[in-house]
């Protein structure tokens, strides 16, 4: 047979029909649901007199409305509270597989939950109603996010209408530095390839370098292929793999995990399969990231400084620079290491595992949070990352910092709770979008890595975290 | 879904690249759980000098005279002309729910992000892809001309500019056939109820540590 890829594998197991222009109906195993982009499918689906196919495929959480503290006051903000009773009152009515609802020990980002919870399986095809669904490709899985006619669709038929996209692999070969993260990584692609360079194409994440990370550092490279505007980022399964999955709650056990272990180690590319692109990236030369303006791909290394407009030769993205340094209220060629920061941001579906948490608090370790920085948020992914996160002391380290330690939730990843920035406030974020009011009106995000933020937070700078010692 | 056939509609050009869902459409009007009304908060944050908050009365709120569209000449547009990556990011469906309430019924650009362009035929909202070139000059012939206008038809899958010219543009047959009919994917897909039965009891015979 000949050689192919892991997207062709995931693609071909799951066609149910195809119509003569190429679109097809792919069937979907794992169906993730929140408050945000579920409520007017559950409505459409009920206005039509239509039943959800397979429950089993639900897993649910409310994540994006739910404060990050005064949990005992319950929900304040009345529109927010509204969402997330709707999603309770659907799930009640419909059921689920899972459902982890506000101030649940088991709620958390929909993106963290899934996986930690054995829900999310090498070879699955997952979706959900948030773009950052690519995260789950880490596992073998065809993963992306979808719009609410698809949430809709997808509850009512089992089945996302698709065309099969392009392939790109992403090489990154060789060793990462001391201090280079998984975050670093794909800030790193990003930059290179442009926030549209994956555009139509299913990526693939291949090489030493990805190969030698955690499921959470290739969790945090997935989740982030849609800022380089590939709906489905994808690794292929290997031993990291299958030992991160096994005694999970939803994980198969006994002979069926014997079973399904077989299966999920021939979810990777053939040796020999050809990809319509292939990128190549030296680990080696990776160095910390920051971004600079409002776009992922406005990038540069945390030793450069801010890049001038006037060396950009296209008009249309000279403007862009132009319109960025304005907004962010910087000046070209000032080094990143003299940006001062207003607050800082370590959560988010890209970086609130618990090796974030410990990434960042060796940082803050027998150090404070510097004068200028008005507050340093730090959200845990869920209640199960929380509770480790506490069995090691890490939230110790935290509060010792003068950090705020937080219940979980996305909170001001895009601040749809009362999480967020000032207007003019800039702000060293864990997150995955640096956009014009993402994380509040007129809010300045510069996008790190945990322990860059964490650098960040008690020098009140951008600083080169290797420098710290 | 409302069947997209003919527009002939006044043009407004948003010259600028990488316009992302947030921007389109402010995380603070996500909390509604209706389908409908984000058009007087598309492009909110650029389009009021004041920070919009769900539940006002828009007509109050102070316009930003600088934002494109809110010049006089733009009001009734219906066609978007915009730069590459339009509707990059989050994948919110508010997006083309504010641009369509708006009153767009076209996007004209280079490029667009992958799961804006999907969401977008969903809604009645074409997203048409046009060469790089082909787009400058309809945003310099557009901000040139007062009352620009562009045909638009589906069925023929053309773009007819004022001076004559005729452009073409690819569609996929099947998302054509279901804008220009209004068709419910739903209620297609349906059609093969009996295949996703098979397929799904097939997959769980092979694979029941998917269906626990």
């Amino acid at each position: 047979m000949e050689a192919q890829t892991l997207y062709e594998k995931l693609w071909s197991s799951h066609v149910v029909h195809q119509e003569a222009d190429g679109t097809a109906l792919i069937y979907i195993d794992r169906h993730l649901v929140h408050e945000v982009t579920s409520p007017q499918a559950f409505e459409g689906l009920k206005l039509a007199g239509r039943k959800p196919w397979r429950v089993s495929s639900i897993v649910a959480t409310a994540d994006h409305n739910t404060p990050t503290d005064h949990w005992d006051q319950g929900i304040q903000d009345p529109v927010s509270r509204q969402q997330v009773e709707t999603l309770d009152a659907n799930i009640r009515e419909v059921g689920a597989l899972a459902y982890f609802p506000f101030k649940d020990e088991r709620q958390g980002i929909v993106h963290v939950i899934g996986p930690e919870n054995g829900a999310t399986l090498p070879g699955m095809t997952v979706v959900c109603g948030d773009s950052h669904t690519s995260t789950h490709g880490a596992f073998g899985c065809l993963a992306h996010g979808i719009g609410t006619s698809e949430v809709e669709h997808v509850l009512a038929t089992q089945c996302l209408l698709q065309k099969k996209s392009k392939t790109l692999l992403i090489k990154v070969e060789g060793q990462l530095g001391r201090g280079v993260t998984a975050k670093d990584i794909v800030l790193a692609i990003i930059g290179r390839i442009g926030t549209a360079g994956g555009t139509g194409y299913a990526m693939e994440f291949g090489g030493s370098a990805i190969r030698a990370l955690s499921m959470e550092g290739r969790m945090t490279i997935c989740n982030m292929a849609i800022e380089a505007g590939a709906r489905a980022g994808m690794v292929g399964v290997d031993e990291t793999t299958v030992a991160y999955l096994k005694d999970k709650p939803f994980a198969p056990t006994g002979e069926s995990w014997d079973k399904a272990v077989t299966y999920w180690r021939t979810l990777k590319s053939d040796e020999g399969a050809t990809f319509d692109k292939v990128v190549e990236l030296d680990a080696a030369t990776i160095q910390p990231q920051v971004t600079w303006g409002t776009s992922p791909e406005m990038v540069v290394t945390v030793n450069d400084r801010v890049p001038d407009p006037a060396g950009e030769a296209d008009p249309v993205r000279r403007e862009g620079m132009e319109r960025a340094l304005k907004y962010m209220g910087l000046e070209a060629n000032t080094p990143m290491s003299e940006i001062r920061v207003d607050q800082v941001f370590i959560g988010s579906c890209t970086n609130s595992r618990i090796e974030d948490l410990r990434e960042a608090a060796a940082v803050a370790k027998g150090r404070s949070k510097a004068d200028n920085v008005r507050r340093v948020l730090v959200v845990p992914g869920s209640g199960l990352v929380k509770r480790q996160a506490e069995a090691e002391g890490l939230h110790e380290v935290f509060l010792a910092a003068g950090f705020e330690w937080r219940e979980p939730g996305c909170s001001m990843c895009l601040a749809m709770n009362a999480d967020r920035l000032e207007p003019g406030e800039r702000c060293a974020s864990t997150s995955n979008r640096n956009f014009e009011g993402r994380q509040g009106a007129g809010g300045r995000t510069h996008l790190v890595s945990p322990a860059m933020a964490a650098a960040a937070a008690v020098t009140g700078h951008f600083v080169d975290v290797r420098t710290l010692g | 879904m409302k069947p997209f056939t003919v527009l002939d509609g006044l043009v407004a050009p948003l010259d600028r690249a990488n316009v992302d869902t947030d921007a389109i459409i402010p995380k603070q009007f996500l909390k509604s759980i209706k389908r409908s009304g984000f058009g007087p908060n598309a492009f909110d944050e650029w389009r009021y000098l004041d920070v919009g908050q769900p539940g006002q009365d828009n007509s109050k709120r102070p316009l930003n005279p600088d934002f494109v569209l809110n010049q006089p000449r733009y009001q009734g547009a219906q066609i978007l002309l915009t730069r590459d990556n339009f509707g990059c990011g989050s994948s919110r469906e508010h997006a083309p729910w504010a641009l369509e309430d708006y009153g767009f019924r076209v996007l004209i650009g280079p490029s667009f992000a992958d799961i804006f362009f999907n969401n977008s035929f969903k809604n009645g909202l074409l997203p048409i892809k046009l060469g790089a070139d082909e787009v400058d000059e309809l945003f310099r012939q557009c901000i040139a001309t007062e009352g620009y206008s562009l045909k638009v038809d589906l069925a023929a899958q053309t773009v007819t500019r004022p001076d004559g010219r005729v452009i073409a543009f690819d569609v996929d047959p099947f998302r054509k056939e279901c804008l220009l009919n209004g068709w419910d994917d739903i209620g297609l897909t349906l059609r093969h109820a009996d295949k996703i039965r098979a397929f799904e009891a097939q997959r769980r015979a092979a694979h029941p540590y998917y269906f626990a």
